[in-house]
């Protein structure tokens, strides 16, 4: 394996020096990653390449000197020979040989990928359309959780009508909240999904899973450099697939700890100011403007911004039904969702002070003018 | 024999020849003339599958959303896939299929005439049906050509049910086209002509007519549970009602990889056909090229999951679908082997067939390398669903069985037109389509390998180099095939007469009729030595 390393190594050299011009050379081969499971990976994949090089170099060897030297104007007369028992046998067998060598090492670090026997702290891992989901299970950390979504905004993607915002440096692979993990400790992982499949993939752990809704799979890590590690979720999941990044912080034991000092007053603090805004009475204009807010970010992706949607599959909900109906049934969907469809649950996700804003807002934007008030504890009375 | 009792009809039929008119291509039984419109509508959906696959490269040919619509890109991707798969490869080879098979076993026509009008007629209405499905509300399918449950079911649009509904009209063309060639090839050999003696060509459609058999009304099944799942209260995908979604993939995929092998196996044949015919020489190792594809298809009953490494399948299944997957890898060498075999000490040539063919046996084999390295269970966690995927299977599905479907073209153009192609144009049109092809998926290794998921609108700055080449690429290959259709055209209309001995190397009996091939031959079965 040291050789294979040199020979990259100086491949890599060499292909710095070709895009010398550029300010990072291009990423064009499967990254080292940092983990010892995402090295054998690499080592793997490194090794097979290898050997399909020089059997490509043989066999294509032989086909190009064979073109070349047996096309007609050199070679008039054709051979006769159509079967040879001897070299069917050769080359049948030489690359069992050759597979049986592959197969061993990638046998070993697939079982050691799969063994997630002896973890120092377990995180459940919950893919939902279109952003991930994280709740620590044990230790100082339990019962942290937390939603994580893509922060890069609209203005930066969306490029219908000429180009769009200057687009950040990592452009589709930032979150609001990264999934923050200590150093060195073996962290096993539990995926599952809310809805449709999803699939969390961080290249430099060499671990991808999919998120099955009603099934649990598992998955580890150890991870021994601090560092911000991205990735994407890899099982198209709908519309916005492609936009549903994960960032995993890796921080030192020490920073870890005051991570879950600081994450856990920050929820205690989130907490009493629901708390405090569930009690207030709001004014419409409040409402509006709390609920707009909410809209865009929660609401938005499938309904549209003008509220509109994309129906049949996401409803418009401009002087629908459910908007200018009766309220119960409107703070109803927007708690428990609709089974069976895409609209999600989100009486966990939004604080009862947010889900009256934002159906407050939809009940008088766009046209809707029912001129309803919806109160946080109308809420409450709806979750019971 | 009944020669002599039944000469006053093949005289008629002589006499007569086709009929006039549309009704010669609704009502028709001939095998040359059902061959004809398979292979003109795989065309046309390779058309329309291939203007799908430009709109996705011209949104993804920079960072950003330019032209579509999230929503609606992965309608474009899902249908791509679709129309690609059931409209263009598998029509392609099943048109081949019917021109030559009855022509290289010395057999009048199909066995069975009138299923064969049926199972193509049923197409153009199944992909009606689908495409259609754009102008419904909520547009077409867009769960990707896969259509994983439960994206596909609980989260489909309403049209899938015309998907599903399409899905089982192909299935029935599908299953009649395979059950009609296994019944003419089991009973309408010429006299002498033995199993092992019947061209390659033959053999490997054989093959791939029992993968069809076997795996079609699994298809069938599945898309049938996803409509009771949807519409009759059933749970066989949703974990809820005791389902799963992960069985999906398995009954998918239990179709779904035996289904490649159907794709590329005639164009095995193809392959076996042409570089004999242009190296002068006869296949190398013949029986053990018979053999070798009768293991792949064999072995491609036991590798299904390994579409699905990362479903969270037990360490142990993991670890045998991934040897039987790397033991495929043996026989499909002995086929490259011999092809390359066949060549050496030959007499060889490059008309267009043959460099298509020789283009298919080294990018066939570059699509096999990536499926070595895919077949290795630890390194497929960070290729899996990347564009690493997306190129190796475009290489064995662009260059490996449409490049062999175009290769056969060539090569058998001249028989069924009677006229010959023009070389230089299509030699250009190779050569293009050899540039062209390779600039737009081998740059799909380098963006996979560093990290960009497939079936995604819009990607992350470093993977915007080698997205700018592949669309570049996909444009200048999608033109190339416009001058397909005028080298065609232009043989068909201008082209010098042939004799019926096209190619000077070639052997089988579709050489010894006249070119064009007459509407009907061998009404007195030739007898094979």
């Amino acid at each position: 394996m040291a050789l294979i390393r040199k020979l990259t190594a100086a491949f890599a050299m060499l292909s710095i020096f070709f895009t010398g011009s550029l300010v990072q050379a291009i990423e064009y081969n499967m990254t080292e990653g940092v983990t010892e499971i995402s090295q054998s990976a690499y080592d793997i994949h490194m090794l097979v390449i290898y050997v399909c090089t020089v059997i490509g170099i043989l066999t294509f060897g032989a086909m190009f000197y064979s073109m070349w030297a047996h096309r007609r104007s050199a070679h008039p007369t054709p051979a006769t020979f159509s079967h040879s028992t001897l070299v069917e046998i050769i080359w049948t067998t030489i690359p069992i040989i050759i597979l049986i060598a592959l197969a061993i090492p990638a046998s070993i670090t697939l079982i050691d990928m799969e063994d997630t026997s002896d973890a120092d702290m377990t995180i459940l891992v919950t893919g939902s359309q279109w952003k991930w989901h994280y709740k620590y299970l044990d230790g100082e950390q339990k019962d942290i959780e937390f939603f994580s979504a893509l922060t890069t905004p609209r203005e930066q993607f969306e490029e219908y009508n000429g180009p769009g915002a200057t687009k950040n440096e990592n452009y589709l692979l930032e979150v609001d909240n990264s999934l923050v993990i200590p150093v060195n400790k073996k962290v096993r992982f539990l995926f599952t999904s809310d809805d449709v499949i999803h699939s969390w993939w961080i290249s430099d752990f060499a671990l991808k899973q999919d998120a099955v809704p009603g099934f649990i799979n598992d998955g580890w890590t150890n991870v021994p450099v601090t560092g911000t590690f991205r990735g994407q979720c890899t099982e198209l999941c709908g519309k916005d697939h492609g936009f549903m990044p994960i960032v995993v912080e890796v921080k030192s034991e020490a920073d870890f700890s005051n991570w879950v000092a600081e994450k856990k007053g920050e929820i205690a603090a989130a907490q009493a100011a629901a708390a405090a805004a569930a009690a207030k009475s709001w004014t419409m204009e409040d409402l509006m403007a709390k609920g707009k807010e909410v809209y865009e970010v929660r609401c938005a992706a499938c309904h549209k911004s003008d509220g509109t949607g994309i129906p049949p599959v996401f409803p418009s909900l401009v002087g629908s039904p459910i908007a200018i109906g009766p309220i119960a049934d409107h703070v109803n969907i927007v708690v428990h969702g609709k089974a069976g469809s895409a609209m999600q649950a989100f009486g966990a996700q939004l604080t009862d002070a947010e889900i009256a804003a934002v159906v407050t807002y939809e009940r008088n934007a766009w046209g809707n003018d029912k001129g309803d008030l919806v109160q946080p504890g109308d809420i409450a009375a709806s979750k019971n | 024999m009944s020669a002599a009792i039944d000469s006053h009809d093949h005289d008629d039929h002589e006499h007569h020849g086709a009929p006039k008119g549309i009704k010669r291509w609704i009502y028709s039984t001939n095998h040359k003339d059902i061959g004809t419109m398979y292979l003109i509508f795989s065309f046309l959906m390779f058309l329309i599958g291939g203007l799908f696959a430009l709109i996705v490269r011209a949104e993804l040919f920079s960072p950003g959303l330019q032209f579509v619509q999230p929503e609606l890109f992965n309608q474009f991707t899902t249908m791509h896939g679709l129309i690609m798969v059931f409209g263009a490869v598998m029509p392609a080879t099943v048109g081949l299929a019917n021109w030559m098979i009855p022509l290289m076993i010395g057999a009048p026509d199909m066995a069975l005439p009138r299923m064969n009008n049926m199972s193509f007629w049923i197409l153009p209405f199944a992909f009606t049906l689908l495409l259609s499905s754009f102008f419904l509300p909520g547009g077409a399918p867009n769960f990707g050509w896969t259509f994983y449950a439960p994206l596909s079911t609980t989260y489909g649009p309403p049209s899938t049910d015309f998907f599903i509904l399409g899905v089982h009209l192909l299935g029935i063309s599908s299953i009649m086209g395979a059950i009609n060639v296994i019944v003419t090839v089991m009973n309408l050999r010429a006299p002498g002509m033995t199993y092992m003696k019947m061209p390659l060509f033959v053999w490997t459609w054989f093959i791939t007519a029992f993968l069809l058999v076997m795996v079609m009304p699994i298809l069938a099944g599945v898309v049938t549970m996803m409509l009771t799942d949807r519409h009759f209260g059933t749970a066989f995908f949703t974990a809820a009602g005791g389902g799963d979604p992960v069985l999906f993939q398995h009954v998918f995929w239990f179709f779904g990889h035996p289904e490649v092998y159907i794709m590329i196996l005639p164009a095995f044949g193809i392959a076996s056909t042409i570089i004999p015919t242009f190296s002068r020489k006869k296949l190398f190792g013949y029986s053990s090229m018979v053999y070798a594809t009768a293991s792949i298809a064999l072995l491609s009953f036991v590798v299904w999951a390994h579409h699905m490494f990362t479903t969270g399948m037990p360490v142990f299944a993991e670890l045998f679908f991934m040897y039987a997957t790397v033991i495929i890898s043996v026989p499909t060498g002995v086929k490259v082997f011999n092809w390359i075999a066949t060549m050496w000490k030959g007499s060889i040539t490059y008309e267009t067939p043959m460099l298509y063919a020789l283009a298919f046996v080294v990018l066939f084999t570059i699509g096999g390398f990536s499926g070595l390295m895919l077949a290795m269970a630890p390194v497929d966690m960070q290729y899996h669903d990347t564009y690493f995927v997306v190129a190796h299977f475009h290489y064995v599905l662009f260059p490996g069985a449409i490049f062999g479907s175009i290769a056969a073209v060539y090569y058998w153009m001249p028989k069924w037109c009677g006229r010959m192609y023009n070389e230089k144009l299509a030699a250009v049109q190779f050569w293009l389509s050899m540039i062209f092809v390779n600039l737009t998926f081998f740059p799909m290794h380098f963006s996979g390998l560093a990290g960009m998921p497939r079936r995604i609108p819009d990607y992350s700055l470093q993977f915007a180099d080698f997205n700018m080449l592949s669309s570049i690429g996909a444009f200048g290959l999608g033109l190339t095939q416009l001058l397909f259709i005028y080298v065609l055209y232009d043989c068909y209309k201008r082209g010098k007469p042939v004799d019926a001995q096209v190619w000077d190397g070639a052997e089988g009996l579709e050489w010894t009729v006249p070119s064009p091939a007459p509407h009907h031959t061998f009404t007195v079965p030739p007898v094979i030595k």
